[in-house]
């Protein structure tokens, strides 16, 4: 029998979200906590406005690529993306994505449409209790910056049930990872998404 | 995680690494002091470190013009006695294939790295080819990591090997390895020595005909030694399981990851053997994992390169085992593997049962996510270029179907899609101008060749030499926007900065282009679009061979200009005629559900290439 080995996380965007970002802040916070992590990204050609994906294991294991099904956690910087990340969603999944979508040229060109993200929602909602939506553009942008919207997800992310790091050990992981004169907006995303969760959640 | 951590914490301590951060941490454990490369992805980020770190860490580091080059140095600089690593995306190991196998022949002094980062699944990259293939093509010892821990450690193994058999070793990583991030416990760093000194003793490094016999006789009683210590090397392990199974896999790299979590979560009744050193191959430490087995499953990606050394190995023992791999259809033959295709595969051959884990069965199968491919940035000088060269032809009446556009390697392969659509012909670093040459003669339509700066300087002056001489008929337009853009912004010959940040020499293109006989040669801004399309126009009426450099620096790596301004659509003035989107197409521009043109600021780089483009001049400057 099957005894799982690890939490998994996967992180789904386009380029320029940020998702390698908040992926390398969790697994060093949680390196930190004395917990093994590995963790996979996607460099180059990709990143030029196209899907970008990044994947997190912690615990006993070797390889990072999230097995079909079995995300614990998935992340979804920019909406549409969710259905690219089906096949990762299992029945205990805590999905949190953001609302705000991000139009690519292919929809202005008529080659490509959008989908209907009521419908989306609507649905997953039919078969998960699991499934959080936050509007972080939003969020990020009252808080000083829109660029901090991955650090409001990854907020709401820590407060989730069976998440294995501890909240001081990411603020600390921050600490390392962000730019000093950004820190202070980034711990308020950060707070204001973790609050946004128990908010929604009550 | 800092940059500076890489070379500043000390033994003992742990760093959560990249694959590709772990060799430059290996670097300087193995007390190398010289590095060059040409960037490629997946092994670019080796040199992105290096080349912030190289002087404070005390070694000499280079961004050569090509990969060529960058193995010469290198091996020229281990036949002085220094230690080297030079570093590559596998098709770079093609550009430097003549050295490679050279240098194979010659052996080294110092020790020498050469890492191959392959890319299976092509994420970034033209072909999949499985570099271990190269590397026994040239007599090369291989080591195959399979996380970042093991990138540093074989960086320190691979030297000491390289410097005991005096024979420079592969380390070949998969685009997981290098782009997979760790928890990496350091070792303690050794300063390389500073200064090399070339000896001129023993058989040399001039490989004419006899030398040359004799140092293939040397090379092959190399290797032979090597796979004697393979059997006994660190670096080839096995993870016993029991000696009752009938079942053991043999596996590298990546794959023995997927292999041991699949081992671990399901307790499977195998035995494991991980193999560090891949080439040669270890025959005694192969018979004894396999003598007691019944099956034997081999694990590896691309080539089923382990996988045909076993079966041969259990041919001339003349033994009764089956194997099961890509060559049975166990694995796919081709694309990276994932845990789940391991799964199905070890299911198979131990005949049970490994149930998936449920899914939601959501019913989202309507629903799809809108096409997302790779894009220019908003603001990038090379859509405009396109722009202007589109404009140019236009106002020829020249047709779709009499122009042939060649393109390279670079973020400017991207004109490919709707509405540029102006790449037909790509296949390799600086092909677009040889390419072109054989169209050129093979056709009568006309002929473009786009090349980036760095390709240009890379693989792009032989080429041009060729068509000037063999009197072709093209249009060369060099997209010159001052850096390395795709693979993150490196220097090249043609810009004043260097990897320590000193000014250097600037190679002129435009002088390069005179000095071999371009009969026309012109430099244009793209920022400006009518001069651009007027260049353009003379340029494709020309006869022969002319030269366009297109000067306008890359937007992610140049600084915004100091004064900003802010666009906006005058919904007043906006005819909706689409032609911002549709024609010029900049990810910035979008519309809103009732049909009406607006400007994303979060996108938006104050380029101002849409003022220019707007026939009604309804993109104007906000006050």
């Amino acid at each position: 029998m099957s005894i799982k080995k690890s939490y998994q996380i996967y992180i789904i965007g386009v380029g320029g979200q940020g998702t390698i970002k908040t992926a390398t802040i969790i697994g060093e916070a949680a390196m930190a906590q004395g917990l093994n992590a590995v963790m996979s990204e996607v460099h180059g050609m990709a990143q030029r406005g196209g899907t970008v994906v990044t994947e997190l294991k912690i615990g006993d294991v070797q390889a990072p690529l999230v097995d079909k099904h079995s995300a614990d956690l998935l992340l979804v910087f920019e909406p549409s993306e969710l259905l690219r990340a089906q096949d990762l969603i299992g029945k205990n999944t805590h999905i949190i994505t953001s609302c705000s979508s991000i139009i690519p040229f292919t929809v202005s060109l008529g080659i490509s449409e959008y989908p209907d993200l009521d419908k989306m929602f609507e649905r997953l909602r039919t078969k998960t209790s699991h499934l959080f939506s936050i509007d972080a553009e939003r969020i990020a942008n009252e808080i000083g910056n829109i660029i901090v919207a991955n650090i409001v997800i990854l907020g709401m992310a820590a407060a989730t049930p069976r998440f294995p790091v501890k909240k001081e050990a990411i603020l600390a992981s921050m600490k390392q990872n962000l730019p000093a004169r950004s820190l202070d907006m980034n711990m308020k995303a950060f707070e204001t998404g973790y609050q946004e969760f128990f908010t929604i959640t009550r | 995680m800092k940059v500076n951590d890489i070379y500043e914490k000390k033994q003992g301590e742990k760093l959560f690494l990249l694959g590709n951060e772990a060799a430059v941490r290996g670097a300087l454990e193995a007390g190398i002091s010289f590095a060059s490369t040409y960037p490629g992805t997946p092994s670019s980020e080796i040199g992105n470190v290096l080349a912030r770190i190289a002087k404070d860490a005390g070694l000499y580091f280079e961004f050569s013009v090509n990969e060529m080059v960058a193995l010469e140095v290198s091996a020229a600089a281990a036949a002085s006695g220094l230690r080297s690593f030079v570093f590559m995306k596998h098709v770079g190991l093609n550009v430097a294939a003549d050295a490679f196998m050279s240098t194979a022949y010659t052996g080294v002094r110092g020790g020498m790295i050469i890492l191959s980062a392959d890319d299976p699944s092509l994420h970034s990259s033209q072909n999949e080819q499985d570099n271990r293939i190269m590397a026994q093509l040239a007599g090369v010892p291989v080591l195959e990591p399979s996380n970042p821990q093991e990138v540093k450690d074989f960086m320190v193994y691979g030297i000491s090997l390289s410097e005991q058999f005096e024979i420079p070793v592969m380390i070949r990583t998969t685009t997981r390895v290098s782009h997979m991030r760790g928890v990496v416990e350091l070792g303690e760093i050794k300063p390389g020595k500073k200064e090399g000194f070339f000896k001129k003793e023993g058989i040399g490094f001039t490989i004419v005909p006899a030398v040359a016999r004799k140092l293939r006789q040397n090379l092959v009683e190399k290797l032979q030694k090597i796979a004697i210590l393979g059997n006994s090397s660190p670096v080839n392990r096995v993870i016993a399981g029991n000696s009752q199974n009938k079942v053991g896999i043999i596996t590298s790299g990546a794959s023995y990851n997927y292999v041991q979590d699949l081992v671990n979560e399901y307790s499977l009744p195998v035995n494991i053997l991980k193999l560090g050193l891949c080439y040669p191959f270890s025959e005694e430490l192969l018979k004894k994992f396999i003598s007691n087995l019944e099956h034997i499953i081999v694990v590896e990606e691309v080539e089923p390169f382990l996988e045909r050394e076993v079966l041969s190995l259990i041919g001339q023992e003349g033994w009764q085992k089956k194997v099961h791999g890509k060559l049975d259809k166990t694995f796919p033959a081709i694309f990276e593997y994932h845990p789940d295709i391991i799964r199905k595969g070890l299911a198979k051959v131990l005949q049970i049962e490994i149930p998936e884990a449920e899914g939601l069965a959501a019913e989202l199968d309507d629903l799809k996510p809108p096409a997302r491919p790779p894009v220019l940035c908003p603001g990038c000088p090379h859509r405009s270029t396109a722009y202007a060269l589109k404009k140019a032809i236009q106002s020829l009446k020249i047709k779709k179907e009499n122009i042939v556009f060649s393109n390279d390697i670079g973020c400017y392969s991207l004109v490919l899609q709707p509405p540029y659509q102006m790449a037909d012909y790509c296949i390799c670093m600086g092909s677009s101008i040889g390419i072109a040459s054989g169209l050129s003669k093979a056709t009568k339509q006309k002929i473009v060749a786009m090349i980036g700066d760095s390709t240009f300087f890379h693989a792009g002056i032989p080429p041009l030499i060729n068509a000037i001489y063999q009197k072709t008929n093209m249009m060369v337009i060099v997209m010159d926007n001052r850096v390395t853009a795709m693979t993150g912004g490196q220097p090249n010959p043609g810009i004043t900065t260097t990897v320590s940040g000193e000014e250097g020499p600037t190679i002129s293109i435009e002088e390069l282009a005179k000095a071999a006989g371009a009969g026309l040669v012109r430099v244009i801004n793209p920022d400006n679009l009518n001069d651009s399309q007027e260049v353009f126009k003379e340029a494709l009426q020309y006869e022969g061979v002319s030269v366009i450099i297109s000067r306008s620096p890359c937007v992610m790596f140049v600084p915004r200009k100091a004064e900003r301004v802010t666009y906006q659509v005058n919904q007043e003035k906006c005819t909706q005629c689409l032609i911002c989107l549709k024609q010029f197409n900049c990810p910035a521009l979008y519309r809103e559900a009732d049909g009406s043109v607006h400007i994303n600021y979060l996108l938006c780089t104050e380029c101002g290439y849409c003022v220019q483009v707007c026939p009604q001049n309804a993109i104007e400057v906000k006050k």
